[in-house]
């Protein structure tokens, strides 16, 4: 079970339907939250993340059920690319590559769950941003801590909440949509 | 006016006979740079149908304005969902491929190619995916060769004409589509032959195709030959001395490709012997049918695919390589991808297998990739 904002279920609907309901609830939506489509379309896949890619919103993966595909896209925002980062401790991610073997850092993916379980860092922990406030206890402060989420924005605000109670904080700059190095998925 | 609605047949009848054709084909651009409807008087435009659900105002300057436009998609729901967007836009001439790209891949056009003692050979082409089959008939009994898995073609096909398939014959253990030899003997009691070299893993009865063992029909003898090197038990078949059924190893602008089953290095030799030596010393007369053609050029007048032996000694480039280490690199090196699903339809062909008719037509979508062009 991977944690979603909405859920459209598209089951039993040949094409072209499950993209023309997704591609509607996708309007409504905010940018950032992540949408589950439910299909039994096979052709639904291809077709989704082909869709995704070309208007800009994030196709994370597919999981199939049995007869039904579960696809996870995230809605873009254009802002997200462009904003300004205010944290002022950063690191490239051809640097934190160098570091991933640190025993004294923490690294945090502050995506969405279904952004994480596809592909994350191999010792990252999930703290989507939405939750940090509440779940920053579960972090030492004795270790540095590492921010990384997609290009750097939301990994950026997560890290001024995080300064401003006490952490020592970097962020990772751009983040996973460029990352290079090793991946895992939780699937 | 309503949208049309298109058979694959009257498309590929359009194909054959080389009439205007304009497709707007709406699947995504993976699907459509994979395989298409292709032909010398085919225009065709790839928009997918995601584009175009807010209306088709951007795609109207595109259309010619004189011609049908015939929507293409996958199965055929995007084709009529964009098809009936065009009415609504005022296009007129707007019809859909009933069954979209899996009916065309399904689809086979029969064709005769020539006259035998007491009957006639036929090819049926199978033009979405560039497959060929056989049916000899004489004296009202008749032999399919290479069957495709939509076995009905046949049945019918010998059904109108009053004759009796009495044998069925693959003439190799297929990995580009599954083969309807099996089930089309067992549906007519008649003999499936199968080369014995191919059928190490194959686990339901079969009678071996092989030299020596000729087969007859009515007053027609079919002649197997021993032509390995796309597998290592490809047999050609000799019809009447008159035409040379060559399978997988020699079509009529490319020669076949030995690495099907993982063997390329092993099996060059069998190839290179098969097209430089055996076939060689047969008959220069002989009309020779492939199992695939790769291009549509390749479909004579009549939508035959044939050439005689002596003229592929002349023109197939694959016939005049020199030197064996060049001949080796050529049929090893920068090899088109496999066909999809290509282990699972050998499975498939070996009865080791038996997935549902709707995973078959999954596993046969795409193109055919059998060819060293």
């Amino acid at each position: 079970m991977i944690k979603t904002d909405h859920i459209l279920d598209a089951k039993g609907l040949a094409c072209p339907m499950p993209i023309v309901k997704t591609k509607k609830t996708m309007k409504d939506l905010e940018a950032g939250v992540v949408l589950e489509v439910q299909a039994t379309d096979k052709g639904s896949k291809a077709d989704i993340k082909a869709w995704a890619d070309k208007v800009g919103h994030h196709y994370l993966g597919t999981v199939e059920e049995g007869e039904i595909l579960k696809h996870y896209l995230r809605k873009a925002s254009d802002s997200e690319v462009e904003s300004e980062k205010n944290h002022p401790n950063i690191i490239s991610n051809d640097d934190l590559e160098t570091k991933l073997a640190d025993e004294n850092i923490t690294i945090v993916d502050v995506r969405e769950p279904a952004e994480y379980v596809f592909s994350h860092l191999p010792n990252a922990i999930s703290i989507p941003l939405g939750e940090m406030e509440n779940r920053m206890s579960e972090l030492s402060s004795d270790k540095q801590i590492y921010v990384i989420c997609r290009t750097g924005t939301r990994s950026d605000l997560a890290a001024q909440q995080l300064a401003d109670s006490g952490y020592d904080v970097i962020n990772v700059v751009p983040g996973m949509s460029e990352w290079a190095g090793p991946t895992t998925s939780s699937l | 006016m309503d949208l049309k609605q298109r058979q694959a047949s009257e498309v590929a009848s359009k194909v054959l006979n080389k009439e205007d054709l304009f497709i707007l084909d709406v699947r995504n651009e993976e699907a459509y740079g994979d395989w298409k409807i292709e032909g010398e008087s085919v225009t065709s435009i790839n928009v997918p149908y995601f584009d175009l659900i807010d209306g088709v105002e951007d795609l109207l300057p595109e259309l010619p304005k004189d011609k049908e436009i015939l929507v293409v998609c996958a199965k055929e729901g995007s084709s009529v969902f964009v098809g009936e967007e065009l009415i609504e836009a005022g296009i007129e001439n707007v019809s859909y491929l009933s069954g979209g790209m899996k009916a065309w891949s399904e689809y086979l056009e029969p064709v005769k190619v020539g006259d035998l003692p007491g009957g006639a050979l036929y090819q049926f082409v199978r033009i979405g995916k560039g497959c060929l089959s056989y049916l000899v008939e004489s004296n009202g009994e008749a032999a399919v060769v290479d069957a495709t898995r939509m076995i009905e073609n046949y049945t019918t096909f010998a059904e109108n004409k009053g004759l009796t398939i009495k044998a069925t014959m693959d003439t190799h253990l297929h990995a580009d589509h599954i083969s309807g030899g099996k089930a089309l003997a067992d549906q007519v009691n008649g003999t499936y032959y199968l080369p014995e070299e191919d059928a190490g893993e194959v686990t339901f009865p079969f009678t071996a195709l092989k030299e020596g063992n000729n087969v007859t029909i009515g007053e027609v003898t079919i002649e197997p030959i021993y032509s390995p090197g796309h597998t290592i038990g490809s047999t050609s078949l000799m019809i009447n001395d008159a035409y040379l059924l060559t399978g997988d190893i020699l079509f009529v602008e490319s020669i076949g490709r030995p690495d099907l089953a993982g063997k390329a290095e092993d099996w060059v030799l069998d190839l290179r012997t098969t097209l430089y030596n055996r076939y060689k010393e047969m008959a220069g007369e002989l009309v020779v049918l492939p199992a695939h053609f790769s291009k549509m050029a390749e479909l004579g007048e009549t939508g035959v695919v044939s050439a005689k032996l002596e003229e592929l000694y002349e023109k197939n480039e694959g016939l005049h390589v020199e030197e064996e280490a060049e001949f080796r690199r050529m049929v090893t090196e920068n090899l088109p991808p496999q066909p999809n699903a290509y282990q699972e339809i050998r499975e498939t062909n070996m009865g080791k297998i038996t997935p549902d008719e709707e995973t078959r037509r999954e596993m046969e979508i795409g193109p055919n990739r059998c060819a060293v062009n």
